[in-house]
């Protein structure tokens, strides 16, 4: 199944990555070699198998609904913020998004 | 005095005990090789001050006769792990600046233990490759160099920075992540010790995830005993992991040197492959061998489903990855393009200047193979064939204890020789990948060198949990090969 170049533009966006014009078409060749290579895996019989997310087989743990200390704990913004590329008062600054 | 940087992690760390060398004198020793080892573009951030200071206080803790058990010892980070106000890149652009504020469980249990903090070491951007050479900070050059020859050589990937640095003796230690093979296969490059462990047994929390059912932290070693030393202080359970296991982590120093009389070694037919150099299938019967003599009982065996292990990976990882990495946007941390009109060209172009090709390109996959219309044909079908996988070591490890196979299909190869076919570079993983999908142990030992002076490796995998009978036989294959080689130090 290979993919081409109005597939290639339509990923890019959901991907929320600018790829120019003249990017697509060699795109397009790139990620179908990948995916004809992966074809092999129509060759395996998955009849009645199940699907596989994790290979850890315990039921997710349940947290108390308290307030953690340390880094996953609340009441620091200013530590949220510190790496932010643009931030006023510990809030986070980006294009207007709303009209 | 001896060179300290000589000494191996355990020599050291009975050395500061014994009040025999200081942990600053060894924290200069190895500050004084990184400084002179540019050339091998292991680190992208060395912090000096910060291991002054931390072994200044492991020397107070010592002399008290004080101390964990790691008190002093040097070590290098991948800079995977988040590193409370030391920059973190993930070899990534995107990540310009980031100073997280917080510590990864690894590293904090580290530092817990007396580790001492070097600085990060280099690795391919955001661990997706396998020569080190999608990093945003130029490749890892490996130590080693065929004889006669002054070519540039891979030290693997994604943790090459690990690898060369630890093979290079540029710090006694150093922790590293495996998602398809990463710590196993620069470790076999590099002839070092790799172990990446089960699933669940340490924690992912404050690693910058790639994949996330598939990532483990594991350490890069001088030697089997090193290894089994950094995994006790590494793992553990971490209530902020919610797949890390809660099972009491054993001591594998203790587990080094038991009798393997009885333990059955499974042999795979199906690892192998085409163009694979005569000597890693001598190599690796030597490790049949070798195991056999140690009183091991050889069984061979099928595991049919092996090939499609890197296809299954290849859809699994970037799914996982375009969901992980859609958090680079700009906003919160990290580089932000100057350019845009508006919030969305402000996500595209920032993603755009920062992201490498590679990354790029395993975004764009996952994204697609999780896009209606194609999620059924692409990932449900991988995520069965994946439990085929699993059932089929499930089968396997009814028979045997442990499974030889040699950690790669080559040695070293040179910078550059695989970069222009995605799936040649893939390949790479071919015989690692299998124990990220099932979530079992595996480990590289260095076990020879092929006829261009080049090190290679064998791999042992054991059931989940069974990091004791893992290293006990990475032992035996340790004292059997009773390899000792060393690169040629060109760099210093």
């Amino acid at each position: 199944m290979s993919i081409d170049k109005d597939t290639v533009r339509k990923v890019a966006h959901l991907a929320r990555i600018a790829e120019p014009e003249q990017r697509l078409e060699p795109l397009a060749a790139e990620l179908s070699g990948i995916l004809d290579w992966i074809e092999q895996l129509n060759e395996v019989d998955i009849d009645g198998v199940e699907a596989m997310a994790s290979t850890v087989d315990v039921t997710l743990p349940m947290r108390d609904d308290a307030l953690q200390d340390g880094p996953t704990g609340g009441g620091q913004p200013e530590n949220v913020t510190a790496n932010a590329p643009k931030s006023e008062d510990n809030f986070f600054v980006v294009p207007k998004v709303v009209e | 005095m001896t060179d300290l940087t000589d000494l191996s992690l355990a020599q050291l760390r009975d050395a500061l005990k014994a009040k025999d060398a200081s942990s600053l004198d060894a924290t200069e020793a190895y500050l004084s090789r990184i400084e002179k080892a540019g050339d091998l573009n292991a680190f992208i951030t060395v912090a000096a001050d910060k291991a002054r200071a931390m072994a200044k206080a492991s020397d107070e803790k010592l002399a008290k006769g004080k101390g964990g058990p790691l008190e002093g010892v040097p070590l290098g980070v991948k800079d995977l792990f988040c590193t409370e106000d030391v920059l973190t890149t993930a070899g990534s652009h995107i990540l310009d600046g980031f100073e997280p504020k917080y510590e990864s469980t690894v590293t904090r249990n580290l530092w817990r233990d007396g580790g001492v903090c070097l600085g990060k070491l280099n690795l391919d951007e955001f661990a997706m490759g396998s020569s080190n050479e999608t990093s945003f900070y130029g490749p890892v050059v490996n130590p080693w160099r065929a004889t006669g020859s002054d070519a540039k050589l891979t030290p693997g990937g994604s943790s090459g920075g690990s690898s060369a640095s630890v093979a290079a003796r540029l710090c006694a230690g150093a922790t590293a992540t495996d998602t398809g093979g990463s710590i196993r296969q620069p470790a076999a490059f590099t002839a070092t010790v790799g172990v990446k462990p089960t699933y669940g047994r340490v924690s992912r929390w404050g690693v910058v995830a790639f994949a996330s059912s598939l990532d483990q932290a594991g350490p890069v070693a001088r030697d089997v005993r090193d290894a089994a030393i950094m995994l006790k202080s590494m793992a553990g359970h971490d209530p902020k992991d919610s797949t890390s296991v809660n099972v009491a982590v054993p001591d594998y120093e203790a587990a080094l040197g038991a009798s393997l009389k009885g333990l059955k070694i499974g042999v795979p037919k199906e690892y192998r492959v085409d163009g694979m150099p005569a000597e890693i299938e001598t190599l690796w019967r030597s490790g049949v061998d070798w195991m056999k003599d140690a009183g091991c009982e050889i069984v061979d065996i099928s595991l049919p489903m092996t090939k499609y292990a890197l296809p299954v990976y290849y859809i699994v990882a970037p799914a996982e990855a375009s969901s992980n990495l859609a958090r680079y946007d700009g906003v919160k941390y990290g580089h932000r393009a100057e350019e845009y009109d508006d919030i969305l060209s402000m996500y595209e172009n920032t993603r755009a200047e920062g992201f490498g090709d590679e990354v790029k390109r395993r975004i764009l996959i996952g994204t697609y193979v999780l896009s209606a219309g194609y999620y059924d044909a692409y990932y449900l079908r991988a995520q069965k064939v994946r439990k085929r996988i699993f059932d089929e070591f499930v089968s396997a490890f009814e028979k045997v204890d442990l499974i030889l196979t040699p950690s790669a299909p080559s040695a070293a190869f040179e910078l550059g020789a695989k970069t222009a076919d995605p799936v040649q570079m893939y390949l790479n993983d071919v015989f690692t990948v299998t124990a990220n999908l099932a979530g079992l142990p595996g480990a590289s030992v260095p076990a020879g060198l092929d006829k261009d002076g080049l090190p290679l490796g064998l791999q042992l995998l054991a059931k989940p949990f069974a990091e004791e009978t893992l290293f006990k036989g990475m032992y035996a294959l340790e004292q059997a090969a009773g390899f000792d080689a060393t690169p040629d130090e060109w760099w210093a």
